[in-house]
């Protein structure tokens, strides 16, 4: 859709003459990975999970009596785009909601293990939520601007947060890292909700940045857009990389391996007794996931063989 | 199944797609459901239709303008005054301490059945609440009387004679406490409408509990929200029983809460339930008394739709 796309969804040729140590399934550390196959955005770090913003590890989420999710250890950089793919009820959405705590508000949800955000368990009991997810923000799945002017939207965050400085200008900032800015200066009074799909989109992710995070989580925030919409968010997310951490979960393989870093593949599996699990099956810098994966479910998802 | 086949394009085989029959039993369902939705209708028409007639007759005899000003209501007796301003002030008094309780509890009460209480709570407390809508008024009006007035002349703190036997506040509290779960099921009901998308969205951004709802729900669902106020207010304005019991009969424009006032739906109630012969003019002043009533709720219904189509933030 846009001409400048620059990262090819196709794996680019030299990709089997990389020579790499194959990592276990859910990495941890990986020291110093130098990835140079893809054509990386011009200015954009290498991929790299030198400085980790997460750690989770033994992540299992519980659902009343149901397990969702089981056995999830992986490490998330800073500054980095790390996209979550697989089929449907593998738990990634389970997953990027224990990032800020927004599984607390499902009755019933229960998290076992750690997820370590610079080191602090964000389980810990004296840790608040409130206080996470103003550092952590999220982007969902369908746009869910507040029904209110598109100006209230973006500083109801700084407003609940008390920030200081000028309104007009968080708000302004806010819209321009957005990508929006321009579409709706003259209208900032304007509800919302008169705003096409895609630019509910970005003022959701502009009412995310404006209280400045130093995550974004976007739970599949492309499926309810077209192609068109789909490819601003992919372009403005490039862009959002170079000043957050960016974590996103799509069902879309192409989106993920266009605009990632890294790739965690999850699938669920079905126990002896019947109940089905999401589980990490690999994790791994995004050109490795996509051109040569170590596990066989990995590739077969990707190469469209099962999923 | 060759036959279709075989037949032109232009045909449409042996079944035709006309309908075969006429579905009458369609039809029926459609009219008897279309006369259920005029009852209500048809019944507002007839109350104004009833009350035109005498109204006009009494306003032959009253200036309109002796009876909305007037300071004095004797209408039973031998010399008659019909200024209605005390059975207003009374209605008003009453309904304004109904209000003052009913809407900070009852908003209360729903803000709390839908954002704070646990799940298994609200299933328990939801329908305790609206088992408290289905006691008969005259059952508070009795409790007003026999129980709330007593208790505040004993605790009354404030000096001076206390509230009499019959009396404005105790009426007024009871009936907040009546109109509570009206409000709190409607409002509960329509901020339980409000998507959840938007609560994530505003928890996700840092908000606590309080912020979500004061920020986010109750704004989105402020039309639901007045709608439970103005059911309420609209059912204090026209309660009779408690106020006929516990607040008196006697017509007094002091807008003192601890006096016995009569308010309009009492005088009606009163007046109609009397010995007031029919035929009389006596008799036209209930009509009249009727009529205001109903200009009233219907001015403050109008008034408050435009001021919810005003205000409320629509989500979808």
């Amino acid at each position: 859709m846009t001409p400048d796309r620059d990262r090819s969804p196709e794996p680019a040729p030299e990709a089997a003459a990389i020579d790499l140590p194959e990592p276990p399934a859910g990495a941890e550390e990986q020291e110093g990975r130098s990835m140079s196959l893809f054509s990386r955005r011009p200015g954009r770090p290498e991929a790299s999970l030198d400085d980790p913003v997460f750690h989770l590890s033994d992540l299992d989420v519980w659902y009343g009596d149901h397990q969702a999710v089981r056995d999830v250890t992986m490490t998330i950089g800073r500054r980095q785009i790390t996209a979550m793919i697989g089929p449907s009820g593998c738990g990634k959405s389970t997953v990027i909601r224990c990032l800020n705590r927004m599984n607390d508000l499902i009755p019933g949800a229960r998290v076992v293990g750690k997820v370590s955000y610079h080191g602090e368990n964000l389980y810990d009991p004296e840790v608040d939520p409130i206080e996470v997810r103003r550092r952590i923000g999220m982007v969902f799945q369908k746009p869910n601007p507040f029904p209110k002017s598109v100006y209230d939207n973006v500083a109801y965050g700084p407003r609940v947060n008390g920030m200081k400085g000028k309104l007009d200008d968080i708000v302004e900032e806010a819209l321009t890292g957005a990508a929006l800015w321009d579409e709706v200066k003259d209208n900032l009074k304007g509800s919302a909700l008169a705003l096409s799909g895609g630019q509910q989109q970005r003022l959701c992710i502009a009412r995310a940045i404006a209280v400045r995070p130093e995550v974004v989580l976007m739970d599949e925030p492309c499926s309810a857009l077209d192609p068109i919409a789909t490819a601003k968010i992919e372009d403005l997310m490039a862009g959002l990389a170079s000043e957050f951490t960016i974590v996103i979960v799509t069902h879309n393989m192409q989106q993920a391996a266009r605009i990632s870093d890294y790739t965690a593949f999850f699938t669920s599996d079905i126990d002896p007794a019947g109940v089905r699990h999401g589980r990490l099956v690999e994790y791994d810098a995004t050109e490795k996931i996509f051109e040569n994966p170590v596990d066989q479910r990995t590739e077969d998802y990707i190469t469209g063989r099962f999923g | 199944m060759t036959a279709p086949a075989a037949k032109p394009a232009a045909g449409t085989g042996s079944r035709s797609l006309r309908q075969a029959h006429p579905r009458y039993a369609e039809q029926l369902v459609k009219a008897l459901l279309m006369i259920a939705a005029l009852v209500s209708v048809a019944t507002t028409i007839g109350i104004v239709i009833a009350l035109i007639p005498p109204t006009v007759d009494f306003f032959q005899r009253v200036g309109v303008w002796e009876f909305l000003s007037g300071t004095v209501w004797t209408a039973l007796f031998a010399e008659p005054e019909y200024g209605v301003l005390p059975l207003l002030a009374a209605t008003l008094l009453i309904t304004g301490i109904a209000v003052a309780v009913a809407i900070p509890v009852g908003l209360g009460a729903a803000i709390y059945l839908s954002e704070y209480a646990h799940p298994r709570t609200r299933k328990l407390l939801k329908p305790t609440l609206e088992v408290l809508a289905g006691i008969p008024t005259v059952v508070y009006g009795f409790f007003a009387l026999a129980f709330v007035t007593p208790r505040l002349q004993d605790w009354w703190p404030f000096g001076g004679d206390g509230p009499e036997i019959k009396n404005a506040l105790s009426a007024g509290l009871v009936m907040g406490v009546m109109i509570v779960p009206t409000i709190a099921s409607l409002a509960e009901d329509a901020m339980a409408a409000v998507p959840r998308s938007l609560r994530d969205g505003a928890y996700a951004l840092g908000s606590g509990r309080r912020t979500v709802a004061v920020r986010v729900v109750v704004p989105a669902a402020l039309s639901g929200i007045v709608a439970a106020f103005v059911l309420g207010i609209s059912r204090a304005i026209g309660e009779t029983m408690i106020v006929l019991i516990a607040a008196g009969a006697r017509p007094d424009l002091s807008w003192n809460p601890l006096h016995e006032m009569q308010t309009m739906t009492a005088f009606i109630a009163g007046a109609a339930s009397g010995d007031v012969s029919t035929a009389s003019f006596e008799y036209k002043t209930i009509f009249a008394v009727g009529a205001y009533l109903f200009v009233l709720t219907f001015v403050m219904n109008v008034i408050s739709i435009r001021l919810v189509r005003k205000y409320r933030e629509v989500y979808e």
